[in-house]
């Protein structure tokens, strides 16, 4: 099976090592990975704050860089989201790519239908189901399914799991004392858990929630759930394993 | 008792209202606003009429649960004991004076001993708030709420009656009284009469949106619910 | 991006006090998480909420469609029983309309029910001026209207006030406006509640003339529908000799049996209740039951001008249940008052640009007031899409431009330009990533971000670079 890697733009420049092990992962599972280069932003950023119309040409351009694929798949809920919504909002062409395009759990779960993905991650995880996945993907339980079969993790549920880690994009920098207030919540009670790994799908909330862990010395880190997913007991996940 | 009249004077008569003018300003906006609207589907009426199967002894069970869930007192007795029962439940409120909607049957409040004040002609609102009870019938009940529900007919009075005496007494006729659902209930329920839907005692959410009972209409709602048969107790 | 967004607008910085004001916080996360979790259980037994949800948000499409016609129905079916229907294309005509049928009666005070529509067009504030005395009965309306307070809340105005503090206002303020507080009187709810019955009950029993708004207006029979829990709705529905009602026209519903829908649906997601206390309907006038005159003021105040708007239109469906302010991470931090508007809340930050306009500071702050995490819309019962909403009306700010979005349009301008020219996008990730020593942890475009949050590492490399090294 052949699919196009979506990588987004965040995940491309900030955080290679979620797009590397996405990689990583889909061809342990004997999926062959394109990365279409000519893609760079779905255009969410532009379009949820106003600007449809500079948001356009990204799409286009999104659309055309991921034509003739019949699987096109991201890590980020969220960006999944906005092609798959959101997309239709931009004619007919733009509509075409909502149905090709899986967000990364829903891929390995609904397509491959592998829940145990033969990974190995010996901490105890919390995990966040951002927005987007939650509500506009109705990603459900499939990334704690995909966790729970994790050998050697252990999993903890997060409490308020479903509140919002007040990230919303530009809602981050236009209302920064409700977006940190939500944010404090969030690690608050991620550090409740007493886990190690604070778990998400979207590296959006995950930079967000890693700036306040930071900030606050939290005592534990967050990390992209495709990267728990690509570590195995022969080559482990580790701090430095995006190569 | 020093009370008001309770006659009604007739009020002045209103101005005459000079609001024709926006009357088709208003109209004229809502046309040109969904001039350009395509036409909206149907409603979908795939809901449930009903959530509980039709048999009448369960719903008597979950008006009775649903009733007392809301903090109603809920009391199962047969139409032989029922003056009884409302004699006693006046006497253990310490209601000295019970007002009476026309149409009451005679025989509900022939066990007791409080005074009796019927509403023709009107008591006033003094008057009512001077009166400890009410006892009335009602239109009917619905079980998946625990909602009794008044229009007006006989036994049951205006509103006013159920409204401003501390304790209201409601019987509820079973089966036939019972419907399951809301849906149910509008269907047998006349629109054009005054309705009031009554779900346990007064309360109100608006300290912290926690509730508590007893705010202005009645804090205590005894609801009878009489079955045809011998005594099944409660 | 902070130093993009000059002109911060005004939701942020009241959004600001309230975020630092400890009690409040405590306050709105005590009382909107408590209702959150009984309003999913309340929920979670209709085996067919989807079915109600998807109903109710088609009647009231299908009344909207046609609100000329059913609005016509209503006031045919309002004068036949007895009513008189006024219609009102603005606030001040609201309340010229209804200070002039209470000076007819001769009378100097009224009651009033809990309502919104009022709250919106200042009607008390306009009877004042006439000298007319308007007593809130609401105890959360007393509470506000006591502390000479603002409402915070849709259900319950005062929810940014704890036991405490109402038994404080209650204790100093209720002898000013009639019988005081009973000696003694603690912060026990109960307590509270008796004391706001004894307070009111002697202005309910004088009362010639209340006045209210409604939650439903059926068109094919004239009944008002008013629902609520305390019983200061019957007493001024009932005890009054004139009633006056005054209703935003989009509350109209065509038919009886639609109640059906929305009974179910309004206090479940309101209160989280199977059924509030009390719910009253009448029709016009009875000879001998309750008020003999009625009186019903149709409001139009910029709703025809919601109505006009394609997408946003949808706000017009709302039934006032509340729903998505308890369950918004933005109002649990924010509080209503940030709102600017008797409508806080997500369907406030859709609904009062849409009514004001966006030509204020708050007005046009609001459609940003809003994480689109999508809460609101999950919990809707009339299934308002709350974030399409809010995006619509981003861009109609956009549009129309201004000062505070010169900047950020030029950023966004840039961005746009950069992100659909992939070499160029590329040639910058590198330039960063090798220049990332250099990097303040503080940079002028995230400041806003970073006063409370440390930015992660740049990477060694773009994946580009990586995917070009090691897959082809």
């Amino acid at each position: 099976m052949r699919v196009a890697l979506f990588v987004t733009c965040l995940n491309d420049a900030v955080f290679p090592k979620t797009a590397v092990a996405t990689v990583r992962l889909l061809e342990r599972l004997g999926v062959q990975v394109d990365f279409p280069s000519g893609q760079t932003c779905c255009g969410q950023p532009l379009f949820t704050t106003g600007y449809r119309a500079r948001a356009a040409p990204l799409v286009r351009r999104t659309v055309r860089a991921f034509e003739g694929y019949e699987y096109v798949v991201t890590p980020s809920g969220s960006c999944a989201a906005m092609v798959r919504t959101h997309y239709g909002r931009f004619g007919p062409e733009a509509a075409e790519l909502g149905p090709r395009t899986y967000e990364l759990t829903e891929f390995l779960v609904d397509v491959l239908g592998v829940t145990d993905v033969g990974a190995y991650f010996p901490y105890k995880v919390t995990y966040h189901p951002s927005c987007h996945g939650l509500r506009l993907l109705g990603l459900g339980d499939r990334p704690r399914r995909l966790l729970g079969a994790v050998k050697g993790l252990e999993l903890v549920e997060l409490p308020g799991a479903e509140e919002c880690c007040g990230f919303g994009g530009t809602f981050a920098v236009k209302n920064p004392d409700v977006s940190a207030a939500m944010d404090a919540d969030k690690v608050r009670s991620a550090v409740s858990t007493g886990g190690d790994v604070l778990c998400g799908a979207d590296s959006s909330c995950l930079m967000h929630l890693g700036g306040m862990l930071r900030r606050l010395s939290a005592p534990l880190r967050e990390l992209h759930l495709a990267e728990i997913l690509a570590g195995t007991e022969e080559d482990p996940w580790r701090e430095e394993s995006g190569r | 008792m020093t009370t008001p009249s309770s006659s009604r004077p007739t009020p002045p008569s209103p101005p005459r209202s000079p609001s024709s003018a926006s009357r088709e300003r208003v109209l004229a906006r809502i046309r040109a606003a969904t001039a350009g609207a395509g036409e909206a589907p149907d409603v979908p009426r795939d809901y449930l009429t009903r959530h509980v199967p039709d048999d009448p002894e369960a719903l008597l069970g979950l008006l009775h649960e649903n009733l007392a869930d809301y903090r109603a007192q809920v009391h199962r007795t047969t139409e032989n004991e029922l003056p009884q029962l409302i004699g006693r439940l006046l006497d253990r409120r310490g209601a000295r004076s019970v007002a009476v909607p026309p149409g009451l049957p005679e025989r509900w409040l022939s066990a007791t001993t409080a005074e009796r004040r019927g509403d023709e002609p009107r008591l006033g609102p003094y008057e009512l708030d001077a009166t400890d009870a009410v006892v009335t019938g009602c239109a009917l009940a619905v079980a998946e709420t625990g909602t009794i529900v008044l229009d007006g007919g006989p036994g049951q009075g205006r509103r006013a009656l159920t409204l401003v005496p501390d304790l209201h007494l409601c019987v509820v006729r079973t089966p036939q009284q019972v419907v399951a659902s809301v849906p149910l209930a509008l269907a047998r329920l006349g629109p054009t009469r005054p309705l009031t839907w009554i779900s346990g005692p007064s309360a109100t959410s608006d300290i912290e949106l926690n509730r508590v009972e007893g705010v202005h209409g009645p804090r205590t709602l005894e609801v009878i619910l009489v079955t045809g048969g011998p005594s099944d107790g409660h | 991006m902070s130093g993009v967004f000059v002109g911060m607008p005004a939701f942020p910085e009241a959004a600001r006090t309230a975020v630092a004001d400890a009690t409040l916080r405590s306050n709105l996360r005590h009382a909107t998480h408590t209702i959150r979790d009984k309003r999913a259980r309340a929920v979670a037994e209709l085996a067919d909420w989807v079915e109600l949800r998807e109903a109710g948000r088609r009647i009231k499409e299908q009344t909207l469609r046609h609100l000329d016609r059913h609005l016509l129905r209503l006031e045919e079916s309002v004068t036949g029983a007895g009513g008189t229907v006024h219609w009102a294309a603005d606030a001040e005509e609201a309340n010229r309309i209804v200070a002039d049928l209470v000076r007819a009666t001769g009378e100097t005070e009224v009651v009033k029910v809990k309502s919104m529509a009022t709250q919106e067009i200042g009607l008390n504030e306009a009877l004042a001026a006439e000298g007319i005395r308007a007593y809130e009965t609401d105890l959360a309306e007393l509470i506000v209207q006591l502390g000479d307070d603002r409402p915070s809340h849709i259900l319950v105005p005062a929810i940014h006030r704890n036991r405490g503090e109402i038994r404080d206002v209650f204790r100093s303020e209720m002898g000013k406006w009639g019988r005081p507080a009973p000696d003694g009187l603690t912060d026990a709810p109960a307590e509270l509640a008796e004391a706001a019955r004894l307070h009111l009950r002697e202005k309910f029993l004088r009362a010639k003339v209340g006045i209210s708004g409604a939650n439903f207006m059926v068109a094919e029979t004239g009944t008002l529908v008013v629902v609520e829990s305390e019983g200061n709705g019957r007493m001024c529905l009932t005890l009054p000799e004139t009633l006056i009602s005054v209703v935003g026209i989009e509350k109209v519903v065509p038919s009886w049996r639609d109640l059906e829908v929305f009974l179910q649906t309004l206090p479940r997601s309101s209160t989280a209740e199977r059924m509030n206390p009390y719910t009253s309907m009448w029709t016009g006038t009875s000879d001998d039951d309750g008020p003999s005159a009625f009186h019903l003021v149709l409001l139009d105040a910029g709703r025809t001008d919601v109505l006009a708007d394609e997408t946003g239109r949808q706000a017009l469906r709302c039934i006032r249940c509340s729903a998505c302010l308890n369950v918004c991470p933005v109002y649990e931090r924010a509080g209503g008052h940030a709102y600017g508007s008797v409508y806080p809340g997500p369907i406030g930050a859709i609904l009062t640009p849409q009514l004001r306009g966006t030509a204020s500071g708050i007005d046009a702050s609001l459609p940003y007031a809003s994480s689109l995490c999508g809460a609101c819309y999950e919990v809707c019962p009339v299934a308002i899409d709350i974030p399409e909403v809010l995006v619509h009306l981003r861009e109609r700010i956009v549009e129309r431009g201004g000062p505070g979005h010169r900047r950020e349009r030029a950023t966004m301008k840039a961005a746009g330009w950069v992100l659909d020219h992939p070499s160029l996008l590329a040639a910058g990730e590198r330039l960063a990533t090798r220049t990332r020593a250099l990097h303040p942890r503080n940079p002028p475009g995230a400041r806003a971000w970073t006063e409370s949050r440390d930015l992660p590492e740049l990477p060694a490399e773009p994946f580009r670079d990586w995917w070009r090294k090691n897959r082809t």
